[in-house]
């Protein structure tokens, strides 16, 4: 049942192709290829909301050819047995262009049952805040002991599938309300079997590895975005949402000359929650661009990925690290980046941010005769005595309006 | 009577508890004595000579410069290790009332416990080179020397031989226990062996520091023996506080005042025009006290344009066993930072209930009576060379506190919107 004819197929796989090539350059596919895990990407601009890139580890996982599962809708997973609820959340978080994770029953190509950790997330153009792709990664959730049996449920019906498949116009894509739905070819003739099925609740593991996962595909995606001067995010990448810095805080940082930002490990994907002036002109964005974004928009090809490794085990180790690195300005220019990354605490003695000094070690700089390092350490000391100063509420942030 | 304070914590050095131990002469630690010192490179801030006046030069350091340089240097020690513990992970609040006193939970700074080295009850005592000084410290712990440029400009050298002054260097150290972010120590001519005493040279020095740093948050302290000083070799203490100060305009001539509405009895020394004219004003005020035995702390703010002086009895009434459990108990010993209203508290329950009533209570305990105080004030005008009538036209409008007294008197920027 493949939906395209022969002679066809390859200028398919290449408008498929090109919806991950016209953003990320030609070498993204050959780096994708290169990541562990079973995930897809799906362009939902593309009429029927396809799949435009599939992993060899989807391909191993699932049994279908990754030839099979181009332009196909992520759909054809699902089964007879696969739970309803399940398929509306996703379907939902489709719509609301949001980050999604389930576990639920997929279908492999020989029609066997199995269970697997769904972690969905869109994937963001940072200037305007459309959906480019979908990001969806499965991972398989092994079955806990002792086996139960779930609580009976109706068996599909014709009626039931009819509820669950969608018509809903949407602002991007006008098929991507029939995303998830279940399709009825499948299940009948293993309904015997799942019965049998228990439910499967992902462990703590599993999403890790989701997440991990899904973390490595945004990297990459980031890394070659810079080719072709696209910045891409996790999510919207604006200042709402994000904890405004008070204003006396704000005031204090400004002082500083060195190029920082200052990012906030507590919200998701640790965005930047301050960007210094200096640090706008070193890397030639703007601060609307880039306030609410994960640094990673600075790597790019060459920029080492076991240095960028370093740096998220010292920040997870809640220590202060300094490394060389390539990065990456807005305009695709390169420059050796002298960079020292530290906690920030607050006045309760907990971890409030993390602060990035950044040192283009190529450009000619006057410190006064105070070594690169030294003149770097004194920009954290500045952070740390900004960011733990007092006032009379005692508090630095205040909820954004 | 001979008065002894059984247990006082001290500022403690890596190298204080070896100090006994290490063989004399060749000392092989690299350190800040004789041996070590006059051979060795360190960096060289060299401040101006005239703080008042704009820098001339365009190549002249900027005006953050040294602030840049200090606290980039005491985060280096920090990446090295030196400190005894994470300063800036020790919770800290605004104690809530009129006078935001600071509280501040370490645990770690007390951890090292021992009899202090010298009597507290005499201000002034001779150098002993046998007891823990400053110039058994490891270069390591030294961040740069502070050397008068004697121009109009600031310069810094990156190396330099530590005899570039013709004569003993002035070095500033971190502080291994620090009570604050920052916290270092200005040691004025460290190769001499000063003892713990204040004359204009030394006090000059300390407020060029405060001139140079240009900075609401930073000040520098000093306490004398018998005020919790804990090292007889001359040094002041300097750190960057939780609340900035408000700058006060510049005012022509000198003002004296009284500090009012303040547990401890204090006077206010501010000066608009030079350096010189203050250090001269205010030491000679430590030195009758000094030569008196009356201990005293000074605090110096206001990038060096306001002093606070406070004579202090605390240690006296300890040792005539006059203060109560309670606040023994606490083992908050009150130096110059806790008079400042930076209280250091050692158990839980303590930061936990503090409150200004306590805090209050604490340092009413330091100061004079209003009978001692008055009359001790009198003699330093005398020796200051101050009339009595002009400072009474001032203390009118004297109502100081060392820090805000609430947010109207705080500068715009140091608000938080609710």
């Amino acid at each position: 049942t493949h939906p395209f004819p022969a002679g066809a197929m390859e200028g398919e796989e290449r408008r498929l192709a090109a919806s991950l090539t016209a953003r990320y350059s030609e070498w993204v596919l050959e780096e994708l290829d290169e990541l562990r895990g079973s995930f897809l990407l799906t362009d939902p601009a593309m009429p029927g909301h396809p799949i435009v890139y599939a992993s060899r580890g989807l391909a191993a996982l699932t049994g279908y050819p990754r030839r099979e599962l181009l332009g196909r809708n992520a759909r054809l997973f699902q089964g007879a047995a696969t739970d309803r609820a399940a398929v509306s959340g996703v379907r939902e978080a489709v719509r609301a262009q949001r980050a999604h994770q389930v576990a639920i029953l997929n279908y492999r190509r020989d029609g066997s049952p199995h269970w697997v950790l769904l972690h969905l997330a869109p994937v963001f153009h940072a200037a305007d805040g459309r959906v480019l792709h979908f990001l969806a990664v499965q991972v398989p959730i092994a079955p806990a002991s002792p086996p139960r049996r779930h609580p009976g449920r109706p068996a599909p019906l014709a009626a039931c599938r009819e509820e669950a498949r969608g018509e809903e116009e949407l602002p991007c894509a006008s098929h991507v309300g029939e995303v998830f739905v279940d399709i009825d070819k499948r299940g009948m003739e293993t309904r015997r079997r799942l019965e049998a099925e228990e439910l499967r609740i992902a462990s703590g593991c599993d999403k890790e590895m989701a997440l991990s996962t899904a973390n490595n595909i945004f990297s990459t995606l980031n890394r070659y975005s810079k080719l072709t001067g696209l910045v891409v995010c996790e999510r919207r990448c604006d200042s709402v949402g994000i904890p405004a810095l008070s204003s006396s805080l704000n005031l204090s940082l400004g002082r500083i000359k060195q190029s920082f930002v200052l990012t906030d490990r507590h919200l998701p994907d640790m965005p930047i929650v301050y960007a210094s002036d200096a640090f706008l002109s070193l890397t030639g964005y703007s601060r609307e661009e880039i306030l609410g974004c994960n640094c990673r928009f600075l790597n790019g090809p060459g920029t080492s990925a076991e240095v960028l490794e370093e740096i998220n085990q010292h920040i997870c180790r809640e220590e202060a690290c300094t490394v060389h690195l390539l990065n990456y300005r807005k305009d695709g220019s390169t420059f050796r980046d002298l960079l020292h990354v530290s906690p920030i605490r607050n006045s309760s003695g907990k971890v409030a941010f993390h602060v990035w000094v950044h040192l283009d070690e190529s450009a000619k700089h006057d410190f006064s005769g105070l070594t690169p390092e030294v003149w770097q350490l004194g920009a954290v000391g500045a952070v740390r005595v900004a960011v733990r100063s007092l006032s009379a509420s005692g508090s630095l942030l205040r909820p954004s309006q | 009577m001979k008065l002894t304070i059984k247990r006082v914590p001290t500022v403690v050095s890596n190298y204080q508890e070896d100090a006994g131990e290490r063989p004399r002469g060749g000392c092989g630690r690299n350190c800040l004595g004789h041996c070590c010192l006059p051979v060795s490179e360190l960096p060289v801030y060299a401040f101006k000579a005239n703080p008042t006046k704009l820098p001339l030069q365009e190549d002249a350091v900027p005006t953050d410069f040294f602030i840049n340089l200090l606290l980039g240097q005491w985060e280096d020690r920090m990446t090295q290790g030196l400190f005894r513990y994470d300063v800036t992970a020790c919770e800290t609040k605004v104690i809530p009332g009129n006078l935001g006193f600071v509280a501040q939970l370490n645990e770690g700074r007390h951890l090292k416990k021992r009899p202090t080295e010298f009597r507290v009850d005499r201000v002034l005592q001779p150098f002993d080179s046998a007891k823990f000084n400053f110039t058994k410290v490891g270069q390591e712990e030294a961040l740069f020397q502070f050397e008068n440029s004697g121009s109009d400009d600031s310069y810094f050298l990156r190396s330099a031989a530590a005899t570039v002054a013709d004569r003993a260097p002035n070095v500033v150290a971190i502080n291994v226990s620090p009570i604050e972010y920052g916290h270092v120590l200005l040691i004025p001519r460290v190769l001499d062996h000063l003892p713990q005493r204040i004359d204009q040279e030394s006090f000059l020095l300390a407020l060029h520091m405060a001139a140079e740093a240009a900075s609401p948050y930073f000040r520098l302290g000093y306490n004398s023996l018998g005020a919790f000083a804990t090292i007889n070799h001359l040094h002041f203490q300097a750190a960057t506080q939780r609340i900035p100060l408000a700058e006060g305009g510049i005012k022509s001539g000198v003002k004296v005042s009284k500090l009012m509405n303040y547990p401890v009895r204090g006077l206010v020394f501010e000066e608009g025009n030079t350096l010189n004219d203050l250090a001269n004003l205010v030491s000679s005020a430590c030195i009758w006290l000094q030569d008196n035995n009356v201990p005293y702390n000074v605090l110096i703010s206001d990038s060096g344009r306001k002093i606070f002086l406070f004579p202090q009895c605390y240690a006296e009434k300890q040792a005539l066993g006059e203060v109560s459990q309670e606040l023994l108990d606490t083992q908050v010993n009150p130096a110059v930072w806790e008079i400042s209203g930076h209280i250091v508290l050692k158990r839980r329950d303590d930061y936990e209930e503090a409150s200004e009533a306590s805090a209050w209570r604490l340092l009413a305990e330091v100061s004079l009576s209003e009978a001692r105080f008055e009359e001790v004030k009198a003699y330093i005008f005398d020796a200051a060379c101050l009339v009595q009538s002009q400072v009474e036209e001032e203390t009118d409008d004297a109502i100081y506190a060392p820090v805000p007294v609430g947010p109207s008197a705080v500068g715009e920027g140091c608000l938080v919107i609710p």
